[in-house]
């Protein structure tokens, strides 16, 4: 897995056009910081410093305001993800269906605890709430594919055949969409 | 095409009476049979796009072709989904529940093609729309959700059929908005997001600031986990909260609308957007709606995960781009909000409830309810109960009728525990107040409130003290860190709440809890740190002796607190096979009394690994 730090100048010149643009067509650029972010991490999979510092100049406002709101909000990441996002909802409903057995044995089946990226590079783990599937619980996403009644066996076979999937795949793309 | 009109609306909505009347009762609706399939998140999620390609393929395969297939929002059974009307004209609609690929063809075979109704996938419906001529027979009775399951989200044609844009237009016409806001006074509506606060009063305060910029925003960042009835009405009837806000900015004297809309809920976002493309093509939003001279126009805000955003200063922060980090009341928003201008902020729900309350009068609405608490409230029944799902019932409603009567009481016959309602801000309601009427106040006196309207159900394989410590898990999380009662407190709340279900717990802990829990609720900035303790305090109230076995006998009679678990072996059963010792991680498991092996308590782990690869049932855990 790439472990170096990435500099704004790694990001291709075609996706920080995209960016660009973006920004451009927004009328209240400052207010809609937090749209700009998501863009952002639609784009590159990840808001590091160097894109940060990259939007603060663009719009004019210091790069600890950036910061902080990106720091602020859970569903911005600062670190690379990886090609798959596991998302275990623990949300009451899927807590008292037992959600926490089931997210043990993903912590244990990819050896990371949430936030984490496997070793592979192929999931990062996360934690999330309620995502409002309850009819269903407990229930995890993977990407944007949603599993329900969910049980530690169960889990663990999901995560195998996604980790047998991707053996012929080239070892890690940028999840740009 | 653009609508300038009342009476063009009108025509649009007559146009579309067949279909209406098709979906309510099947009586006079025109000659084409149709299927509404439920396409909601948790409808999507049960598999609903692979049943709607099923129905795609077997009617054409059939020849039926001609039969509508339309996509709609949730109907609130999501204990079954996917879930599916099928309208035949004349004939009384039909739902079906379950309907994976296999069943979907079944209805098509039978129902559609012999007439047959498929009674193995039949679903009874359980609630009416409340209507002027409901008859109140049915526990359930839909205002906010009238149209979730009726309609198609994204087809603005079928909201007009159903009556929509008739109370925007109606407001409209009158020309006087200081009615609008006198009307929903009198309706005694109260916010449905969890505070309770009167509707029409906060309407009231913005329209008496002076004229100028004022915005209306609508909260529809639903954080509370296990509570998803916003989701489901923006997916199921985007355009009800669309025209509310339009009303409400109307009575308020705001021409901007902001809807604030968690990241997370990516499916109503999409339909909100062509709502409002589809609002602004015929012109009931923009410039000059129905040629009254009012423009208003809805923009969309996302929120990027922060249970705090729900608190209408943090949220009006987020929405200006910044942290959403409350500040401090007064000012209140309706005086200084959004850009420091008069602003209102209204729940999904609350905002459901407008059109219908303008079309039908404040007294039919305020003849539904308590005293106190009028009209009808939306709840997320879930955990460990047969039908889970979204239910309408009015306020009033005892907690035995709608955990036993509308969700069929407790999965797998066990004993009922508690409700927790109002989720991290809330508390729990045992069964001796199961009938105790549901309203604002109520919930208040048993300690616990309406919050947003999550209700889990627990049962007695729930432990409270480890549901206490799941809640403070949540509150910790989600502080934002700006007071220190909050950011603290609750750290060191769910600190002692993790000793005592390691079994690390002591008598004073209790104590102690109970103390900063009162301290957190009077000194926290926002209504997020001064609820926070609640879960606790409502558990330890209700549940002290369950604390108490954790605390003195080190002991969770349910066996959810894992560190308070001892693994020992019978001697009678061991056969000395040393399959566990082969499996012990820690190597805790030595020869005693031979052949008979012993855990050795201190260095046990309980991960279980002995327990599954004894055979012979020689492992047995306290």
């Amino acid at each position: 897995m790439e472990t170096t730090k990435s500099t704004a100048m790694d990001f291709s010149k075609e996706t920080l056009k995209a960016l660009d643009d973006y920004i451009e067509s927004l009328d209240d650029k400052q207010g809609l910081l937090i749209h700009i972010l998501h863009k952002a991490q639609e784009l590159f999979g990840y808001l590091p410093q160097d894109l940060q510092l990259y939007i603060a100049r663009k719009l004019d406002i210091p790069a600890a305001k950036v910061f902080g709101v990106v720091s602020f909000y859970s569903f911005f990441a600062q670190e690379k993800r990886g090609k798959h996002n596991v998302s275990i909802c623990m949300g009451t409903a899927c807590f008292v269906q037992g959600a926490e057995r089931v997210y043990d044995a993903l912590r244990s089946a990819l050896g990371v605890e949430a936030g984490g990226t496997s070793e592979d590079g192929l999931f990062t783990l996360n934690a999330v709430r309620c995502i409002g599937a309850c009819g269903l619980a407990p229930v995890a996403l993977i990407d944007d594919k949603v599993f329900g009644h969910l049980s530690e066996e169960k889990i663990k076979d999901i995560i195998k055949e996604y980790r047998e999937g991707m053996q012929d795949e080239d070892q890690y793309a940028e999840s740009a969409v | 095409m653009k609508i300038n009109t009342l009476s063009q609306l009108s025509k649009l909505r007559e146009d579309g009476a067949a279909v209406c009347q098709l979906r309510e009762s099947g009586i006079g609706g025109g000659s084409t049979a149709e299927i509404l399939v439920g396409m909601a998140t948790c409808g999507v999620a049960a598999g609903g796009k692979q049943t709607f390609a099923a129905l795609e393929r077997a009617l054409r395969n059939r020849g039926l072709s001609h039969v509508r297939l339309v996509k709609v929002g949730c109907i609130g059974s999501c204990y079954c989904e996917p879930t599916i009307q099928v309208n035949i004209p004349g004939q009384e609609p039909v739902f079906y529940g379950n309907v994976d690929e296999d069943a979907a063809i079944a209805i098509v075979d039978s129902h559609l093609l012999k007439g047959n109704v498929l009674e193995s996938n039949r679903l009874q419906i359980g609630y009416e729309k409340a209507g002027l001529n409901s008859k109140g027979q049915k526990k359930q009775q839909r205002i906010a959700l009238r149209n979730c399951g009726s309609v198609d989200p994204e087809n603005i044609m079928d909201y007009i059929a159903f009556r929509g844009y008739e109370a925007l237009g109606k407001v409209l016409a009158e020309g006087n908005p200081e009615a609008v806001v006198n009307s929903i006074k009198a309706s005694g509506l109260r916010g449905r997001g969890g505070g309770g606060f009167s509707t029409g009063s906060k309407w009231q305060a913005t329209a008496q600031q002076p004229t100028g910029e004022k915005y209306i925003i609508c909260n529809a960042d639903e954080g509370d986990p296990g509570a998803f009835m916003d989701r489901s009405i923006l997916e199921g009837d985007p355009h009800s909260v669309l025209e509310a806000l339009a009303i409400g900015g109307y009575a308020t004297g705001a021409n901007k609308g902001i809807i604030y809309i968690r990241a997370e809920y990516p499916l109503a976002i999409e339909r909100l957007k062509i709502a409002i493309v589809q609002a602004e093509e015929l012109g009931l939003l923009g410039k000059n709606i129905l040629g009254s001279g009012f423009d208003f126009t809805v923009e969309l805000r996302l929120g990027a995960g922060a249970f705090v955003c729900g608190e209408e200063t943090a949220l009006i922060h987020s929405v200006e781009g910044g942290r959403g980090e409350p500040t401090k009341k007064p000012p209140f928003p309706s005086i200084s909000g959004y850009l420091k201008k008069p602003t209102t902020v209204n729940n999904v729900e609350t905002l459901a409830n407008i059109p219908p309350i303008i079309l039908n009068g404040a007294g039919w609405f305020s003849g539904i309810g308590t005293e106190k608490s009028k009209g009808t409230k939306v709840f997320a029944l879930v955990g460990k109960i047969n039908n889970v799902g979204l239910v309408e019932v009015p306020m009033g409603t005892t907690l035995r009728e709608i955990v036993y009567e509308i969700g069929g009481g407790i999965r797998n016959d066990r004993d009922f525990r508690a409700v927790q309602t109002g989720g991290p801000s809330g508390g729990v309601i045992t069964k001796a107040d199961l009938d105790t009427p549901i309203d604002y106040e109520s919930l208040k006196e048993i300690g616990s409130m309406m919050g947003s309207g999550g209700m889990i159900v627990m049962d007695d394989s729930d432990c409270m003290v480890n549901i206490a410590k799941f809640y403070l898990g949540f509150t910790r999380d989600e502080s934002c860190g700006k007071c220190t009662p909050c950011r603290i407190g609750t750290k060191r709340m769910h600190e002692i709440l993790e000793r005592i279900t390691n079994g690390e717990g002591v008598p004073e802990d209790l104590v102690k809890l109970e103390r900063l829990g009162n301290t957190i609720k009077i000194s926290a900035l926002c209504g997020l740190g001064q609820t926070a303790p609640n879960p606790v305090l409502s558990t330890l109230k209700y549940f002290q002796d369950e604390y108490k076995a954790h605390v003195i006998d080190h002991k969770c009679s349910t066996g959810s607190c894992k560190g308070l678990l001892r693994y020992r072996i019978s001697e009678e059963a061991c056969t000395g096979c040393r399959a566990c010792v082969k499996v012990c991680p820690v190597n805790c498991i030595h020869l005693a009394n031979k052949p008979a092996y012993r855990i050795d308590s201190a260095v046990c782990t309980r991960c279980g690994a002995c327990l599954a690869a004894c055979k012979f049932d020689a492992v047995i855990v306290e």
